[in-house]
């Protein structure tokens, strides 16, 4: 990770209330590479993703997006920096009043005033990368799961970011869409010279396009670099979740009051029928 | 005991109730100001009172109408009493004009676009389709809600002119060719004893009050909404109630003013 960051944390500490979801969380991720954030759900990938949006804000610590800190830019910067990142959300989060050609466009359609032509010829180019261009005449309702994500995607690189965030961008769909969606991701990172960063539980699929990893748990880092590294991991929380193993450190019970045997025995001398 | 806990209790209600009294008003000055945003578009705008105002119209015709036809019957019954039917065209404009008018139009427009409004926005705030509007640098303020707002605010005193004009036509006919009440005393009466300050514009004031309020509650019940199918369902029914008892209070607070 020797090459130069285009995201930076420091420190970052964040809370929902009075719960911690990151705890003091360092990252780098270097420009052009895939980077994978991994961990257990409600581990604060997502939270990670909007920090570095800068759709949250974090308690204390520094995000830093191409040497900017997110903490210190106005409103209007934020929205400029934003033109330049690109999210593919979990669930596509289509607009469903438009199209799937107006979905790509309206990002162009906001932010430029281009002639209607060119403007068509950009987006025709982004359905094309994702196959999808001649699914530009139907509405979000008439498209599958993997193809809703598909143009989702399209939207979401239409403006040539340097920074893409992919929210599980497997998730719900079928193992077909799954190779589709990884396969793009990858192209896309690499065709737009683009930084990508990727939440995601599915450890295979993302591995294989992964160019570094990062292990969330309990608000810390607790394992990082290639998938290599990751898989020889000796954290046994990093082994428990890249192995699916149901109990470790992670426990396979919520925690109760009183240990089950204890609470038959009680229930029993109590004359109880359960 | 009982008075003691119920003091700390209010005090609490207060301070979580103030915050969120300002948050919205934040909400709605931003909303309003986004006119000046460049992701403004007035091209939403027009969309918005389309949806909002055209396809009420057919629902506002039909309630004014029945109104004016009511208000006719009943204060005929009432007048004929003391030989003053001769002042019905005067009781039937006055009373849509000044009440019935902005208030009808607001519980109407709170029913039929609030709830839609609600409904739209937080829908779209539990699809994520206003998170993924802000990372695309789109404010979604500025091109989601404040065309929303805007078109409530213009759609209700015109609205409420609509249905004034009905109501009146309602119970003219009802008046004159059912009751026999003389056609040029209805008018004349009604002519010389309404005023177009008086009685016209702060109806229609009334109802721009209106329009701001059902629409703001409308819009900040949506994007407050919790991002589930059960927080949508909650936040449109609060939306209506909320909105709806809004407008009668006001009414009282405004009519007090205005008419005292």
């Amino acid at each position: 990770m020797a090459a130069e960051a285009l995201v930076e944390l420091d420190n970052v500490r964040f809370a929902r209330g009075s719960h911690p979801v990151l705890a003091g969380v360092d990252m780098h991720i270097p420009r052009g590479a895939i980077v994978a954030l991994m961990g257990a759900s409600g581990g604060g990938k997502t939270t990670m993703l909007n920090l570095m949006a800068g759709t949250l804000r974090p308690q204390s610590g520094q995000i830093r997006i191409a040497g900017q800190d997110l903490q210190k830019l106005s409103e209007d910067a934020m929205y400029a920096l934003r033109r330049q990142m690109g999210m593919l959300f979990q669930h596509s989060a289509l607009f469903t009043d438009l199209t799937a050609f107006e979905n790509v466009a309206f990002p162009l359609r906001r932010h430029f005033r281009l002639p209607e032509n060119l403007l068509r010829k950009l987006v025709m180019m982004k359905l094309e990368a994702v196959g999808l261009r001649g699914a530009a005449g139907l509405f979000p309702a008439e498209l599958s799961g993997g193809m809703g994500r598909r143009i989702a995607l399209a939207r979401a690189v239409v403006m040539d970011p340097m920074l893409i965030f992919y929210d599980e961008p497997f998730t719900g769909l079928d193992p077909i869409s799954v190779g589709i969606i990884a396969s793009l991701i990858k192209r896309l990172n690499t065709a737009l010279g683009a930084t990508s960063v990727l939440v995601s539980h599915d450890v295979e699929e993302t591995f294989s396009i992964a160019d570094y990893g990062f292990i969330l748990a309990g608000g810390k880092i607790i394992a990082e670099g290639s998938p290599a590294d990751l898989r020889a991991s000796d954290s046994a929380l990093a082994r428990q979740f890249l192995g699916g193993q149901p109990d470790g450190p992670v426990p396979f019970h919520y925690p109760a009051r009183q240990d089950y045997a204890a609470a038959l025995r009680d229930s029993h001398a109590a004359g109880e029928v359960l | 005991m009982a008075m003691l806990e119920f003091i700390p209790q209010l005090g609490r209600r207060a301070l979580q109730t103030v915050p969120g009294l300002g948050a919205a008003s934040r909400f709605l000055l931003s909303s309003l100001l986004s006119v000046f945003n460049r992701h403004f578009s007035f091209q939403q705008l027009f969309r918005q009172i389309y949806g909002f105002g055209v396809r009420s119209l057919i629902l506002m015709v039909v309630a004014a109408f029945f109104t004016g036809m009511v208000l006719g019957f009943q204060g005929y019954y009432a007048l004929v009493r003391f030989g003053a039917t001769s002042a019905l065209g005067t009781l039937i404009a006055l009373s849509l004009l000044r009440e019935l008018g902005p208030v009808l139009t607001a519980l109407l427009f709170a029913g039929r676009a609030g709830s839609a409004l609600t409904a739209e926005i937080s829908s779209m705030k539990a699809t994520e389709q206003l998170s993924a509007m802000e990372m695309m640098a789109v404010n979604p303020l500025a091109w989601v809600v404040a065309p929303r707002i805007w078109a409530g605010i213009i759609s209700v005193p015109i609205l409420c002119a609509i249905f004034d004009l009905v109501g009146i036509f309602g119970g003219y006919l009802i008046s004159v060719p059912v009751l026999g009440v003389d056609g040029g005393t209805f008018w004349a009466q009604m002519q010389s004893n309404v005023t177009f300050s008086g009685d016209i514009l702060t109806g229609l004031f009334k109802a721009l009050c209106f329009g701001v309020v059902v629409t703001w509650i409308a819009a900040w019940k949506g994007y407050t909404a919790r991002p589930t199918a059960e927080g949508v369902g909650n936040a449109t029914t609060l939306s209506v109630v909320t909105a709806s008892l809004t407008v009668l209070g006001l009414d009282f607070i405004l009519t007090a003013l205005l008419f005292s």
